[in-house]
């Protein structure tokens, strides 16, 4: 068995939708969800699905990728601004180099991250396209 | 085949990635000809699709429309030739991933090109028996074909997720009828542990296609005495474009029914997902109170046919989610280097 079975299989929720943690006591959503809110060092974190449309902040082009990412390369690692005003870091996709332009609208889809060889898990996750409509 | 309580469609959505080649580029490499070719372009996945991603964002589609919390859904089948794992099922992959509740049943239907209607039907009868409220049936395909061989020029890729609920003033239509109809007939398959499915030619057509087809049709016709003339709309399997036309010339559907929902010439054949994606067009162009017949048709061989009536809630869920023409108008054309890529048809 992979040794990132367990982990992954922790994580899958939080990849696949999204999922944040909010601060009871200052409001505040951080991505990836925390145990202690890293604003006010409060505890009481509770979990919340993030929104899945946003606009480019900034962005970074990966040409030589791990390994394991190498057949998407090169591919756009974007910060991407949610409608509830919370930065998320997330890979693009469906769209050519030349057509990435900060501030454009983008929504979240549920994309293939990369694959444990022919024989392993297959990873997925949210990834972020040229919103349709 | 009728359910104990009336049942309707809730909410329908559908997807199609963005990349296409032309027919005509296959043609090129393979040096065959260029005229007379089966469909014009095909839908391409994109290297991070598979048929979970694409069942995941016709699922998202359909919700949207049907106008409710998805973990009220409590049944996820999803029909496919295709799918990521050979053992570990999409149906509780996409529970997890579209936050449906837990306490669902999830299934993989498989019936080569029918099986998205086959998931229709379990859907269907699991709300009409009052099991559950609300199922989700999904038709999800990327269709294979080895390189060079005649399905290269179809095999396209799509999915279509439908929302079932007891019939009410939220549907956007109902079912009146259904027949499914099915014999050992060897046009087309794949062993196990085989990559690419073989066929048998020129059999796939008479007493494949057409006779499964036409014996599910005439048989639902006979059931509710419905006649062609009854129906504003038709969508019947497109392996081409041929195909879909000829049989409804048979039955008696002229091709301006049928368009609507043919969308082969431009998608290929998304296997599993074509029907349902077809049915989910034709809606979006439908109006309140009209009749739509789908027939499926699955290698092996079987059909499966209904009867739709739209209802008022079409016209204001139509435009709650992407339409199948937005999908299809956002495309990017590939060579055909690309496009083998994209379907790991090159080693690397
Ligand atoms: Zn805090």
């Amino acid at each position: 068995m992979s040794e990132s079975v367990p982990r992954y299989w922790r994580e899958i929720k939080i990849r696949e939708r999204l999922i944040g943690s909010k601060c009871e006591d200052c409001g505040r959503i951080t991505f990836p969800p925390r145990k202690v809110c890293p604003y006010c060092r409060s505890r009481k974190l509770t979990e919340v699905e993030l929104p899945k449309k946003g606009k480019l902040l900034s962005y970074s082009v990966v040409r030589k990728p791990p390994a394991e990412f190498e057949k998407y390369a090169p591919y756009v690692i974007g910060i991407i601004t949610l409608e509830n005003g919370v930065n998320v870091i997330s890979q693009l996709t469906d769209i050519d180099l030349k057509d990435v332009k900060i501030g454009m609208e983008l929504e979240g889809v549920l994309r293939k991250y990369r694959e444990e060889g022919e024989e392993g898990l297959i990873h997925y996750g949210i990834k972020f396209r040229p919103r349709i409509k | 085949m009728k359910p104990l309580r009336e049942v309707g469609i809730l909410g329908f959505g559908g997807y199609v990635p963005m990349y296409r080649i032309k027919d005509e580029e296959i043609a090129n490499v393979w040096n065959a000809q260029t005229s007379g070719l089966p469909v014009i372009e095909k839908a391409v996945p994109s290297q991070d699709e598979d048929v979970f991603t694409m069942s995941y964002e016709a699922a998202k589609n359909a919700i949207a429309r049907a106008k409710i919390s998805p973990n009220l859904i409590r049944a996820v089948f999803v029909g496919t030739e295709s799918k990521p794992y050979a053992v570990k099922p999409t149906g509780s992959m996409l529970v997890t991933s579209l936050g449906l509740d837990n306490r669902s049943l999830a299934a993989e239907y498989e019936f080569a090109c029918k099986a998205g209607t086959e998931a229709f039907q379990s859907a269907i009868a699991l709300v009409g028996s009052g099991m559950l409220e609300y199922s989700m049936a999904i038709g999800a395909d990327i269709a294979q074909g080895r390189p060079g061989d005649e399905l290269e020029f179809t095999s396209g890729a799509g999915a279509a997720a439908f929302i079932f609920s007891k019939k009410s003033k939220e549907t956007v239509a109902f079912l009146e009828h259904s027949v499914s109809y099915v014999s050992d007939t060897p046009d087309f398959w794949r062993r196990q542990g085989q990559k690419y499915p073989q066929h048998a030619g020129r059999f796939t057509g008479e007493p494949a296609y057409f006779n499964h087809i036409i014996s599910s049709v005439k048989t639902l016709f006979e059931e509710t005495g419905l006649k062609p003339s009854d129906f504003s709309y038709a969508v019947f399997h497109q392996p081409n474009t041929k195909f879909p036309l000829r049989v409804g010339e048979i039955l008696g559907f002229p091709p301006e029914k049928i368009k609507p929902g043919l969308l082969s010439p431009v998608v290929g054949n998304a296997y599993a997902g074509i029907v349902p994606l077809g049915l989910s067009a034709t809606l979006e162009v439908a109006k309140p109170n009209e009749r739509i017949l789908v027939a499926s048709f699955g290698s092996g061989a079987g059909s499966d046919a209904f009867s739709f009536v739209t209802q008022e809630a079409l016209e204001e869920k139509k435009n709650l989610a992407p339409l199948v023409s937005d999908y299809i108008k956002r495309k990017k054309y590939v060579s055909y280097v690309t496009y083998a890529l994209y379907k790991g048809k090159i080693p690397r």
